[in-house]
């Protein structure tokens, strides 16, 4: 349809966009492969030593690291029995699968969101630059920048993290520029003013400071990437969302069921274990006289 | 001896401020810049010149700039226009490197909000400016714990400073400061956010601690009373600009303009003044013990009263009357040293409220001792009750001040041109 009203940007932009995608494919896609395989390595590693890990081992690793974070009995049991269910439901495995890809999507995004949101706590203009980008990582369908991906990555894990890291990024990125901002300007001038180096206030001050805002932001990040796991699995990666994605292709509503509730228990066990620890990490905050 | 000397600091606060500078200096205003520009001229051509050892005040309400002024010494802020040279070095010319050293050697700051690091001990706190410099921690601990000690602070090591009351926390601001053995200690504010008696227990404390370790304290105060009390010398500032700077009875006897003297007028003149400020030289004393000679001089001068001074030692006072009842008793004359009546002295460092009584009391001026016994001049219940009162706003320059006739119009006009050539009356 011709029209003089709206002339048609769409098909340039498709065609140019298709061209670039097959350009890298065709002279980087060695360069996107060592990548791939790179992240591919840590991820592999992870999964294996966790699903070749004795259950028990793995329930045991769960109430140690509960109690170490909370210092609580009755979290740390009512965690093991979380962490019991999923086993009972039948989704063991996958669990494992889905732990390591979300750690390790955790760790990428904890690599590049901190430096990040330190960046844009000290400059504006990077801030202001930044802003709309991580808008538009929250907001534009996961599937847009996934078929470029599984072009660059191929099907399988590595876009499946690729994804999670984009979507679940911006809000550690958010609240450590605002976890760093929010210190006391004058307990950063006090260490300025005693001669401490950049460095030596980021390390000191701003960074320990700022631990609590910067801790939700792992939180965050955690919560996100396990919301991703369904979509995820929809490029090949395994895990309790190809156990969502196959109920949904075979009409099992009870298949889809179980393994929502097994993401949603995940969800919980990281969100009580993360929050604990982040709260012991202020425990100075607590202790008034 | 000067350590720190600031020349014509100038500073604009906005986008643009070094374009506003010519405006500025064309002699634009605080209140047109900002209207006109959106410009906020922080301060406005300040020189001040801080002797080493000396306790300087920069006294001024908020928004006088007074703030800003402390942080160019170590430039947390730098300076639209201007020099500040601490022991010879333009801290202007530092490089970033070279500033951190200053700071780290040179100079430490206490703060208003006392700015302790929440997530550490105080023991970490005290060692924090040490630990900047790279100092191992045994060492810096141990230092830190010599300095928690030296205020007043020892148990409560390995406490969060959430732990400690407010004055408290301002010992561990202090300890931290002093614990880098900077020469320069810059104090913002550093009492104000503390209760009416910690605040004075501070002050106490700090002019102690002044007196072992003779740093050069610059001292950022809205309250004057506090200024007055540990002030070698006082700065006052209004609206970025000096409107005085001198000795405390300086600034409260000779107010430079309205602006001061609005504020000198609720000050508690006679807990702030000493005696050596308001006290006359004596017009006449007796130098010898004869009794007789005495009376005669007195006759002779019309003087109703002598003091008796045995080689500059101060003896006591005698009256004409009570000289001719002792002479006119039969037997030989005792020795005037020992006649005269020596318990109505005051002190020279004294302040006014403590010699009052001792004026009131007194039928004629007091004498005023100096600490070895020499006497020094007399306090009278006319020049007591002139310093009290305060200066009005109507009269002209110097008038209010002065006494006796002692201070001249021309003479009180100079003081007021020059306010800083003005030495204690002493």
């Amino acid at each position: 349809m011709d029209s003089v009203l709206f002339p048609d940007i769409g098909r340039p932009i498709r065609v140019a966009t298709n061209n670039f995608v097959d350009y890298l494919v065709i002279n980087y896609g060695d360069g996107f492969e060592a990548f791939s395989n790179f992240i591919l390595f840590f991820l592999v590693q992870l999964e294996r030593f966790l699903r070749s890990a004795d259950p028990v081992v793995v329930l045991l690793c769960v109430a140690l690291l509960t109690y170490a974070a909370s210092r609580r009995i009755g979290l740390t049991i009512g965690m093991v029995v979380a962490m019991w269910l999923v086993g009972a439901l039948g989704l063991w495995e996958q669990a494992m699968q889905t732990i390591a890809i979300m750690l390790v999507s955790v760790a990428l995004s904890v690599m590049i969101g901190i430096p990040a949101g330190v960046l844009a706590s000290r400059s504006e203009r990077f801030r202001a630059g930044l802003n709309p980008v991580l808008d538009l990582m929250q907001t534009i369908p996961s599937f847009v920048y996934l078929i470029p991906a599984a072009m660059l990555f191929g099907l399988g894990k590595v876009p499946a993290i690729l994804a999670t890291v984009i979507y679940a990024a911006p809000p550690l990125i958010r609240l450590t520029d605002l976890g760093i901002r929010m210190v006391d300007s004058e307990v950063v001038e006090a260490s300025r003013a005693f001669g401490a180096t950049r460095w030596q206030v980021l390390k000191g001050v701003q960074i320990p400071l700022a631990l609590p805002s910067i801790m939700q932001g792992v939180n965050q990040t955690m919560m996100m990437a396990l919301a991703m796991v369904v979509i995820a699995s929809m490029i090949g990666a395994r895990g309790v969302g190809e156990t969502v994605l196959l109920g949904l292709q075979r009409n099992d509503s009870g298949q889809g069921l179980v393994g929502g509730i097994a993401i949603v228990i995940l969800a919980i066990l990281f969100d009580r274990i993360t929050q604990s620890a982040g709260q012991r990490m202020q425990a100075y905050r607590k202790v008034n006289g | 001896m000067v350590k720190i000397q600031v020349k014509n600091i100038t500073k604009i606060f906005g986008p643009r401020s070094a374009e506003m500078l010519s405006k500025v200096k064309a002699g634009m205003g605080k209140e047109e810049l900002l209207a006109e520009t959106g410009h906020t001229l922080g301060l406005d051509n300040v020189s001040l010149s801080i002797g080493k050892g000396e306790i300087f005040v920069i006294m001024g309400l908020s928004g006088s700039g007074k703030s800003t002024m402390i942080r160019h010494f170590n430039r947390l802020i730098d300076p639209t226009d201007g020099q500040i040279i601490v022991d010879g070095t333009d801290v202007m010319s530092l490089n970033r490197k070279e500033l951190e050293d200053f700071r780290r050697h040179k100079m430490s700051m206490v703060f208003q909000r006392f700015g302790l690091l929440p997530h550490r001990t105080v023991v970490q706190n005290v060692a924090y400016g040490l630990e900047v410099q790279g100092v191992k921690r045994d060492q810096r601990e141990t230092k830190a714990r010599e300095w928690i000690e030296a205020v007043g602070l020892a148990g409560f090591e390995d406490q969060y400073p959430s732990q400690l009351s407010g004055g408290m926390q301002q010992r561990v601001g202090l300890a931290r400061a002093l614990a880098t053995d900077a020469d320069v200690l810059l104090m913002d504010e550093a009492f104000s956010a503390l209760d009416p008696l910690i605040r004075s227990q501070m002050q106490d404390q700090l002019v102690e601690l002044q007196e072992k370790l003779h740093k050069t304290i610059v001292f950022i105060t809205h309250d004057l009373d506090e200024a007055l009390r540990i002030g070698d010398k006082i700065a006052i500032l209004k609206d970025g600009k000096l409107s005085q700077v001198g000795t405390p009875p300086e600034i409260l006897l000779q107010p430079a303009d309205d602006y001061v003297r609005a504020f000198v007028r609720d000050v508690n003149r006679a807990r702030v003044l000493t005696v050596d400020t308001v006290m006359q030289p004596p017009e006449w004393r007796i130098t010898h013990d004869n009794m007789e000679r005495a009376l005669a001089d007195m006759r002779r001068k019309g003087e109703e009263f002598g003091y008796v001074v045995e080689n500059k030692e101060f003896r006591g006072v005698v009256t004409q009357e009570a000289l001719e009842e002792e002479i006119a008793k039969p037997g030989d004359n005792p020795s005037l040293y020992e006649f005269a009546d020596d318990s109505g002295s005051v002190d020279l460092e004294s302040t006014i409220e403590e010699a009052l009584p001792a004026t009131l009391e007194s039928d004629y001026p007091v004498p005023v001792v100096d600490e070895s016994g020499h006497f020094k001049g007399v306090l009278s219940n006319e020049e007591v009750g002139s310093i009290l009162t305060p200066p009005e706003e109507e009269v002209a320059e110097g008038d209010a001040t002065e006494k006796d006739g002692s201070a001249s119009g021309a003479d009180a006009e100079e003081k007021k041109t020059s306010g800083e050539s003005v030495k204690r009356a002493s």
